[in-house]
C-alpha cells in the first residue's frame, strides 16, 4: 500500500474498487465459515449460531481419518520437498553457468504453470508404469514433486541476495565446503527454507486433482473427502471442516510471509 | 609518514616451524614467505593477472595498490584459495599451494566488507577459526578475550554484529582473522567502508597491530595514502602486472615508468628529447620549448625521448624573472588557484601551451598568496626535482 494515510488518502473509486475486489475474494468464504455455525440441517437456510458441526465432525470417523492422513501427507511431502528444493536452489544459484543451467532452471520452474491434471496423469502413468502401490506413498511423493518448485523458487531468491564472502569467511578461518553450508549458509537461508516449508504443506494440504490420480485405495485426503461427500449433497459438517482448513491455512501463510520477512531484516541487519 | 626500514624483516625473531624445514639457516632466512612464480589468472578470455612473479618477505607489510579492475584483489584471492591460478606456482614458505583449498591454508583473509556471521556473537565470530582447530574451548575462550582486547574490544563479545558501528565491525573482522595466528594475513580494501578520520586511526593502529605480533601482512587498496602510510613496501600493479615494487618513497621518487609516476601523487611531466646526458646531468629538450637539466643519471643516449617527471611541491613559484635561471624554468599565468587546508594548489598556463602545477604550503595566517588568478609568475625546479622515465 503506497498511502499510509488509510482510506482518507484514497480517492472514492480507489475505495469502490477495492471494496469489490476484496468481496470477490472473500464474500464466497465469509459465507461458507458463517453458515458453518449455522444452527439449521439444511445449508441454506439461516437457522442461529451453533457450533454443533464441528462437534459433529468429531464422530465423524472417515472424516478425522481423511484429515489424519492428509496432516502427514502434507507434512512428509513438505519436508521432502524442502530438502531437494533447497538443493536445486543451491545447484541453481552457486553452480555458476554449467552446461544445461538455463535449461535445468526451467525445468525447475515447469510444474509451477503446468496444469495440476497433466502433472496429476503423467505422475498416475509413472506409478502404473513402475507398478508401485498407489496410496499413501503415492501421493506424498506426487506432492513433494508438485511443490519442490515452489521451495526452490523461494529459497533461490534468499540466495540470490546471500552474501558469498560469508561462506568464503567460514572456509577461510578452516571450515570445510560442507560444514560451512550446515553453520553458516543454511542458518542464514533458514527462514527462506521455513517459508517454502509452510507454503509445500498449505499447497500439499488443500491438493485435489493430484491426489486424485495419485491416491489407491485405503489413502483419502481431506479434500477427496470433501468433494465426494459434496457430491452426494453439501453437508453441514463440511463447512465446519472447510471453516478449519481456511484457518490453517491461513495460519501456514501468514507465518510463511513472517519467516520470510524475518529472514529480510535479518539481512538488512547484517548488510 | 612513519617510515619503518624494511631491511630488518626477516631477521629479529625466529618464526615457528622454521627449524622443521630443510636446508641451511641463511638460504631459510634469504627465502621469502610468500612467492608468485609467474602466475596467469584468466576468468573466460578476460585476463586478471598475466605472468606475475613476487616475492613478499616474512614480517613484511606489504601493499598491493592499482586502480580498481588491475588484479590485485584476483592476486590475493588466489592467495587465500579462493581463486586457483591458471598458470604458474604460489608458494608459502617455500611449498607448493597452488592446489591447497582455503580451509587448509594458514592464511586468514579480512573482507572488504567484513563478513562478519550475523546469527554469531562477536565472541562466536572471533572463536569460530579456533573451533575449526578443535582448539581446547578455556583455550579458545582465552584467546578471545586477548583479540578483543587487542583490538580494544573488550566487553563487546555478547554482541551480535548488527548492534555495533561499523569501525567496531571493522575491528571484530579483524579480530577473526587474527585469531588463528596465520602465517599471512590478507586484508582486502580494509577501511573503504570507514569515514576518513576514522581510517587514518586505523591505518596507525594496524601498523602497531603488526609491529607488535610480528605477523606478515598483505593489503589490497586502491587509496595511495593509505598503501604510503601503512607499507613497508608497495607493488603498484596495472592491467594485471606489477608497474613497480619498492618502498614507499621510491615508489614516489623514483617512480620507473611514467604510469607510475602519474599514477602516485600529482605530477608534471614534460615530454622531450635528451640532449646530452654526463655523469649526474641530463640536459632535456622540452618538446613544447624550454631547456631541462636534471641530475637523475639516465643511461638515454642523445636524441631519445623520455619524460621528465617533477612533482608539484618541488616547484617553486616567483612573481619576477629575476631570480630565475635559464634552465628548468617556465613562465606562464595563473589560471586557478585551489586551496585544500593545508596547501594551495596553482594551476598555471605556461607560455609555451602546456599546464604545469605547483603546490605552496599555506604556513601563515591568513593565507599568504603569492599571486592569484590572472598573474604572471615564473615556475622553476631544481635539478634535483626532475625525475627521468623512459616508459
Amino acid at each position: 500500500m503506497r498511502s499510509r494515510s488509510g482510506i482518507g488518502g484514497m480517492s472514492r473509486f480507489n475505495v469502490t474498487s477495492v471494496a469489490l475486489g476484496l468481496a470477490f475474494l472473500y464474500l464466497p468464504i465469509a459465507i461458507l465459515v458463517i453458515y458453518s455455525f449455522n444452527a439449521s440441517r439444511l445449508v441454506t437456510v439461516w437457522g442461529g449460531w451453533s457450533t454443533r458441526w464441528y462437534v459433529a465432525l468429531l464422530h465423524d470417523q472417515a472424516m478425522l481419518e481423511a484429515a489424519w492422513t492428509s496432516l502427514r501427507i502434507a507434512a512428509l511431502s513438505a519436508t521432502a520437498a524442502s530438502v531437494l528444493g533447497t538443493l536445486a536452489a543451491v545447484a541453481l544459484v552457486r553452480a555458476g553457468r554449467f552446461r544445461g543451467r538455463t535449461m535445468f532452471s526451467g525445468m525447475v520452474y515447469a510444474p509451477l504453470v503446468m496444469p495440476e491434471v497433466i502433472t496429476g496423469l503423467s505422475l498416475l502413468l509413472l506409478f502404473v508404469a513402475l507398478d508401485a502401490a498407489r496410496g499413501f506413498w503415492t501421493v506424498t511423493i506426487a506432492h513433494t514433486t508438485v511443490t519442490l518448485s515452489f521451495v526452490t523458487v523461494v529459497v533461490q531468491s534468499r540466495l540470490l541476495s546471500f552474501d558469498r564472502s560469508l561462506e568464503e569467511a567460514a572456509m577461510d578461518l578452516g571450515c570445510p565446503p560442507l560444514k560451512t553450508f550446515l553453520t553458516v549458509t543454511l542458518p542464514l537461508i533458514f527462514p527462506a527454507v521455513a517459508a517454502g516449508w509452510m507454503l509445500a504443506f498449505t499447497l500439499s494440504f488443500d491438493d485435489l486433482v493430484i491426489a486424485t490420480f495419485s491416491t489407491g485405495p485405503g489413502a483419502t485426503t481431506l479434500p477427496m473427502r470433501i468433494y465426494s461427500e459434496v457430491r452426494l449433497g453439501v453437508k453441514p459438517e463440511i463447512n465446519a471442516i472447510c471453516t478449519i482448513m481456511i484457518a490453517m491455512v491461513a495460519v501456514g501463510v501468514v507465518a510463511a510471509s513472517l519467516l520470510a520477512k524475518r529472514g529480510e531484516l535479518a539481512k538488512a541487519r547484517a548488510a | 609518514m612513519a617510515q619503518r626500514n624494511p631491511g630488518d624483516t626477516g631477521s629479529a625473531g625466529e618464526p615457528p616451524g622454521l627449524a622443521a624445514l630443510p636446508g641451511s639457516w641463511d638460504e631459510l632466512v634469504a627465502r621469502p614467505l610468500v612467492q608468485f612464480e609467474s602466475v596467469s589468472k584468466r576468468f573466460g578470455n578476460f585476463v586478471a593477472v598475466e605472468r606475475l612473479s613476487l616475492d613478499i618477505r616474512e614480517r613484511e607489510f606489504f601493499a598491493l595498490l592499482g586502480p580498481s579492475g588491475c588484479g590485485k584483489t584476483t592476486l590475493l584471492r588466489m592467495l587465500a584459495g579462493f581463486e586457483q591460478p591458471s598458470e604458474g606456482r604460489i608458494l608459502l614458505d617455500g611449498v607448493d599451494i597452488s592446489d591447497v583449498p582455503p580451509h587448509r591454508r594458514p592464511v586468514n583473509m579480512m573482507f572488504q566488507s567484513y563478513a562478519l556471521f550475523p546469527h554469531l556473537t562477536v565472541e562466536g565470530n572471533v572463536a569460530f577459526g579456533l573451533r575449526q582447530d578443535g582448539m581446547p574451548k578455556p583455550e579458545i575462550a582465552a584467546r578471545v578475550r586477548e583479540m578483543l582486547a587487542l583490538v580494544k574490544l573488550d566487553g563487546f563479545g555478547a554482541r551480535r554484529p548488527h548492534q555495533l558501528s561499523g569501525g567496531q565491525r571493522q575491528r571484530v573482522a579483524l579480530a577473526r582473522a587474527l585469531a588463528k595466528r596465520p602465517r599471512v594475513l590478507l586484508l582486502d580494501e580494509p577501511m573503504s567502508a570507514l569515514d576518513r578520520k576514522l581510517r587514518e586511526d586505523t591505518r596507525f593502529e594496524l601498523m602497531e597491530l603488526q609491529d607488535k605480533l610480528g605477523l606478515t601482512f598483505v593489503i589490497v587498496t586502491h587509496d595511495q595514502e593509505e598503501a604510503m602510510t601503512v607499507a613497508d613496501r608497495i607493488g603498484v600493479m596495472n592491467a594485471g602486472r606489477l608497474a613497480q615494487v619498492a618502498t614507499p618513497s621510491d615508489i614516489y621518487e623514483h617512480p620507473n615508468s611514467r604510469w607510475v609516476a602519474d599514477f602516485i601523487g600529482d605530477v608534471n611531466l614534460f615530454e622531450g628529447r635528451v640532449v646530452s646526458s654526463g655523469l649526474g646531468h641530463t640536459v632535456i629538450e622540452s618538446e613544447a620549448g624550454g631547456r631541462l637539466l636534471v641530475t637523475h643519471p639516465t643511461d638515454a643516449s642523445a636524441g631519445t625521448a623520455v619524460t621528465v617527471a617533477v612533482r608539484p611541491e618541488k616547484v617553486r613559484i616567483d612573481t619576477s624573472a629575476s631570480r630565475v635561471s635559464d634552465e628548468n624554468c617556465f613562465a606562464g599565468r595563473v589560471v586557478e588557484v585551489g586551496y585544500l587546508g593545508g596547501v594551495s594548489i596553482y594551476k598555471v598556463a605556461l607560455d609555451n601551451g602546456l599546464r604545469m602545477k605547483a603546490t605552496v604550503a599555506n604556513r601563515t595566517r591568513p593565507v599568504e598568496r603569492p599571486a592569484g588568478a590572472g598573474d604572471r609568475v615564473w615556475l622553476s625546479f631544481p635539478p634535483e626535482a626532475g625525475v627521468v622515465l623512459l616508459r
